[in-house]
């Protein structure tokens, strides 16, 4: 058992970098979703995403990371660390002792955390597309950043969150950044309805370059956001990267595959959501499986989320960058794949999945994290969009909507004639 | 004097502008335009939804010339626009009645 005082340089550095690579997605997500929206929306897709980082890392700082990490409760935290009272000289976190004991400050943790927290809700941002009103968006993620993340995250992450003591697994945020946003995002949909003219008009992306461009960026801040969560610089860090990016490649290749037999064109929007599905579903995985085990993750989610495109024209709903098909989708693919695929010797803190004589046991606790995380998600922020469509209106006025958000909420433009 | 207009393939516009250029053409103006005519549209694929797209790019060239250039100037942009195959465009003439140089206040062929 380490000692709670022994800091470990390497691994401060290297989640320390971590926290900036996983920062640096959040406007990665803005461009990649900026270029799939039509060019009078391009702005108030990048504000949104950009605001979050504001809002969101004051919330997490003044109370959200205190609900997620403070205290033994099983099912909240509490509100010892309210506005970062004692982070920076505690010796360590509740939950974090023994095996897993922290080998870097506190602080440092608290920083890295708050990048997932100020992601995770922007990942909402692209099934809203282009009819929500700026105020309740912000007033809308203020809100599910300190009711639903920081639950989710303690229930999953924190060592004394009931999920985590059941044995449920999720390395890096499977089930609390995108089964949660996931299912979120097909709540707040429900209750904004349809774009303008869905799924009769046309609404081709405006720049697909933008958005080859945000999956570099999120592909390269990925790597932060899955070995960073080894919270340390060791081989486990090293296994996490490699997972990681051959399941992003490997879903790559199988979506366009796919796609091609499906509709005849290898497309760049294919190959970039094709990435972006593989580096979801491995995120869950990325600390506990080995081999080849990513590729075999990566293929199936490349494959299963782009048939899963076809949900939101059958149930009628406008999720219009799909982020339920790439999100929920690709997280509860990651979720129930580790359940097959967890390898003990890859992590001993881990539980053998099915493959690697494990038996049902850790497939069953996935099920069960991964259910209850969407149900709580979903039905809270429903609950939420109700209440503020009913109080200030989620949804910005048809005159708005047709002259886009860039005008309407924000007055400027993109592009200058 | 006659105002002639032609809307061709766009990778066609830099062979248009050289062919008039050695023609002798001083001026030329050029926007980039959309439309369909007997060529129709084509169908775009996003995510595994087709997309009909009814406009197709199209550049559009447009020029002041005398009434005895006129029809030597509408061959040498046909023959620069030619590929052969559906959607090179088409050109038409419009009759023109007064043209006017800013700078020196000329007016009629002399402005041209």
């Amino acid at each position: 058992m380490l000692a709670a005082a022994t800091i470990d340089s390497g691994a401060t550095a290297w989640v320390l970098v971590s926290a900036a690579l996983v920062a640096f997605m959040t406007p990665g997500l803005a461009f990649f979703y900026g270029g799939m929206v039509r060019s009078r929306n391009v702005l108030g897709m990048l504000m949104q995403n950009v605001f979050a980082m504001g809002l969101i890392s004051l919330l997490w700082a003044s109370i959200g990371f205190s609900l997620a990490f403070g205290g033994t409760g099983a099912w909240i935290g509490n509100l010892d660390f309210v506005f970062m009272k004692d982070l920076a000289t505690i010796a360590e976190l509740p939950g974090y002792t023994g095996d897993f004991g922290l080998i870097i400050p506190v602080l440092a943790f608290f920083g890295y955390q708050m990048m997932f927290a100020v992601i995770t809700p922007a990942l909402i941002t692209g099934a809203t597309a282009d009819r929500m009103k700026f105020s309740a968006y912000a007033v809308l993620i203020g809100v599910w950043a300190v009711i639903v993340y920081p639950v989710v995250a303690h229930w999953v992450f924190s060592p004394n969150g009931w999920l985590f003591k059941r044995g449920a697994l999720d390395f890096a945020g499977g089930a609390v950044v995108h089964i949660n946003a996931g299912a979120a995002a097909l709540a707040v949909v429900l209750v904004l309805g349809d774009r303008r003219g869905w799924p009769r008009e046309a609404m081709p992306p405006h720049n697909l370059p933008f958005t080859i461009l945000g999956t570099g960026i999120l592909w390269f801040g990925w790597f932060g956001f899955n070995a960073g969560s080894a919270l340390g610089a060791n081989g486990l860090a090293a296994q996490a990267l490699v997972n990681t990016h051959l399941a992003a490649a490997t879903a790559m290749l199988s979506w366009l595959v796919v796609e091609k037999l499906r509709s005849g064109h290898a497309t760049s929007l294919g190959a970039a959501s094709g990435a972006v599905a593989g580096l979801v579903a491995i995120t869950p995985c990325a600390g506990f499986v080995g081999g080849m085990a990513p590729v075999a993750i990566g293929a199936v989610a490349g494959a299963v989320c782009y048939l899963a495109l076809r949900l939101k024209t059958k149930f009628g709903f406008d999720d219009s960058l799909d982020v339920i098909a790439v999100h929920l989708v690709g997280g509860l693919v990651g979720a129930l794949l580790l359940g097959l695929f967890a390898d003990t010797k890859v992590n001993a803190l881990g539980f053998d999945g099915l493959f690697f004589g494990g038996g049902t046991g850790l497939l069953v606790d996935q099920v069960v994290a991964s259910a209850a995380t969407l149900a709580f998600s979903f039905g809270v922020t429903f609950v939420v969009a109700k209440i503020l469509n009913a109080t200030m209106g989620i949804r910005v006025s048809t005159e708005d909507e047709l002259v886009g958000l860039d005008q309407s909420q924000h007055a400027e433009s993109a592009y200058q004639a | 004097m006659k105002l002639i207009t032609a809307v061709i393939k766009p990778f066609k516009i830099d062979d248009v502008k050289d062919a008039l250029k050695s023609a002798g053409v001083q001026g030329i103006t050029v926007s980039e335009v959309r439309g369909f005519g007997r060529q129709g549209g084509h169908t775009e694929t996003y995510r595994g939804s087709e997309y009909q797209i009814d406009f197709v790019p199209k550049a559009k060239v447009e020029l002041v010339v005398d009434d005895s250039n006129a029809d030597a100037v509408i061959e040498v942009i046909r023959k620069a626009a030619a590929t052969g195959k559906i959607g090179d465009g088409k050109i038409w003439v419009t009759n023109v009645e007064q043209v006017i140089r800013i700078r020196t206040g000329e007016q009629g062929p002399d402005a041209i």
